[in-house]
């Protein structure tokens, strides 16, 4: 598995190491939804710093995750998008819509805490 | 600098390969770091669309100069179906596939040129430039 | 007494004539160095031209400059001026010369120049001509290279300094942690609002803000452009975990971008800019008390 996936607490972190194949994004996909399931994770936070590039498919397949993991009942939080990725994204017109995201893992677990303690939708 | 360099797009690996030579040649031509990116999802989404819609391809990658400024150059080509509705397919939001099909428009968004010219039955070829801002 | 036929029009002389008679300018120029590139100093220092620079630095100056011209001539090829040119307009306009200054001193190169073959064969006026005709092209050439390379450079400092304006006149603030203010002041076009937009993630990034107040009481017109800009901005501040407020975007404008199709309901939209604030330090997590005191506000974290 590419991308090792860690439990923090309610939490699973996975850490993308390097450029992803469209085949390894779908494992990533399903081994994040099995692992959430078998350890009733109440969260997961997707760092990916690495990324240099978020192209349609990374988009897409990173909305599937967050949906499939919020059918499990929990949340997901998207970290490390970059200045030069967020702005590539938005002139290409992606969106991560009904996905959370955070600056880092830091602000990603941060994310998770605050709904945890009922803070709810923060605002955006 | 290569003159050229020629990205075979067999499957879905090769997108990654063909944007990373990109964002190497670009680097080596002199953008600045948002333009790689903008280059390298560039190339990501045309690499995409052929290995979608034709199965396999070429990307071909080149610098260029046009008085003081320098240029790269994107060609995308295949031997596939064809599109039909070129004017159709380059407005924002269409899609013949599943999910965003953001692909051509949000490519030409990103570059300074865009050309494409396709035929059905025949093929497709696409080619973008970008220019990098003199540097100061 | 010179018989009329012996005169000669100024045409380019030709072929062999022509490549002997560059040849014996060389070698002219060559013999005369010390003697001409003395003449030449001392005329630019009674001109005023080398004030700030040393005498060896003058001395080694002024040796290339004489050999890179002579080479031209003899070579025909402009390489050589051409990367000197670049190099004195580097530090020309570094040291904030004019024109003429950066110039002047080849200009009394050419005067010199000119003078000694006047002087050399003002004797045969035939062959003065055909000196000239061949001389003063090249001399031309390369003071065309250089005042060239001079504005070239200095169009690139303008752009520069136009570039560090555009980001000066754009401040993005840190009103406190994790808040940010962008007030937007003048007019927007794609590429101002290309470049605020990447300013404004870089600083997210940097200041680790969790919530931008955009201000744009300073914009004169928001037109449908404006707004769709401001509609990126603030998607690509949302990938980045970042909320975004926008402050003076007053209620008909709104009311006449909602009319025209744009899609305002990603954008939270307040009024005046305490007002986002406000709303800012909420989403914060501070606690925003109003005191008895009229126009008195502090902000307090909220104790947890």
């Amino acid at each position: 598995m590419e991308v090792p996936i860690l439990k923090h607490g309610p939490y699973l972190i996975a850490s993308v190491q390097a450029a992803l194949s469209d085949a390894a994004l779908l494992e990533l996909r399903d081994e994040l939804v099995e692992q959430v399931g078998k350890f009733r994770a109440r969260g997961v936070v997707l760092d990916v710093t690495v990324l240099d590039v978020m192209d349609s498919f990374t988009t897409r397949t990173l909305r599937a995750i967050a949906h499939m993991i919020r059918l499990r009942g929990a949340e997901t939080v998207v970290v490390g998008i970059g200045p030069e990725v967020a702005f590539a994204m938005v002139q290409l017109g992606l969106t991560l819509e009904g996905v959370e995201t955070a600056l880092d893992l830091e602000g990603g677990l941060g994310v998770l805490e605050q709904r945890a303690k009922g803070g709810g939708d923060r605002g955006r | 600098m290569a003159d050229e360099i020629r990205v075979p797009i067999d499957s879905e690996a090769d997108i990654v390969t063909a944007r990373q030579q990109g964002r190497d040649l670009a680097a080596q031509i002199g953008f600045s770091g948002s333009d790689l990116t903008l280059i390298a999802t560039a190339i990501s989404e045309v690499a995409r669309n052929i290995v979608a819609y034709a199965k396999r391809g070429e990307i071909l990658l080149s610098h260029t100069n046009q008085g003081s400024k320098r240029g790269i150059v994107v060609v995308a080509r295949d031997e596939g179906p064809g599109i039909p509705d070129i004017a159709l397919a380059m407005q924002d939001g269409h899609s013949t596939s599943r999910g965003l099909g953001l692909g051509l428009p949000g490519a030409r968004r990103l570059m300074d040129e865009f050309d494409i010219v396709s035929q059905v039955g025949k093929g497709t070829t696409i080619v973008m430039k970008k220019w990098a801002q003199p540097h100061g | 007494m010179r018989k009329k036929s012996e005169e000669r029009t100024a045409t380019q002389p030709t072929g062999e004539a022509a490549s002997a008679l560059v040849s014996e300018l060389v070698a002219h120029f060559r013999e005369k160095r010390e003697v001409l590139r003395r003449q030449w100093v001392e005329q630019m220092t009674a001109k005023g031209l080398l004030a700030g620079l040393t005498p060896q630095e003058t001395e080694v100056e002024s040796i290339v400059i004489y050999d890179t011209c002579i080479a031209c001539l003899e070579t025909g090829k402009y390489d050589g001026a051409q990367t000197y040119a670049t190099k004195l307009a580097e530090r020309s306009v570094l040291r904030g010369m004019t024109t003429e200054q950066a110039i002047g001193g080849l200009l009394t190169l050419r005067d010199v120049y000119g003078r000694s073959l006047f002087e050399r064969y003002q004797r045969d006026v035939a062959r003065l001509s055909a000196a000239l005709d061949v001389y003063e092209p090249v001399a031309n050439r390369i003071l065309s290279i250089v005042a060239l390379g001079f504005i070239e450079e200095r169009e690139k400092v303008v752009r520069q300094q136009q570039e560090a304006i555009r980001e000066l006149s754009t401040p993005v603030l840190q009103v406190r942690a994790g808040l940010l203010i962008l007030p937007i002041i003048g007019m927007i076009d794609t590429q101002r609002a290309r470049q605020l937009t990447e300013q404004l993630l870089r600083a997210i990034r940097s200041n680790r803000a969790g919530v931008v107040v955009i201000d744009i009481t300073g914009v004169p017109a928001v037109d449908s452009k404006v707004a769709n800009h401001l509609l990126q901005t603030v998607e690509a501040a949302r990938l980045m975990g970042a909320s975004v407020i926008v402050s003076g975007l007053s209620p008909q404008i709104a009311q006449t971008l909602v009319t025209i199709g744009v899609d305002l309901s990603k954008i939270k939209a307040v009024s005046d800019l305490q007002g986002a604030i406000d709303d800012a330090d909420r989403l914060l997590g501070y606690q925003v008390i109003t005191t008895e005191r009229r126009g008195s506000r502090s902000h307090e974290p909220r104790v947890e």
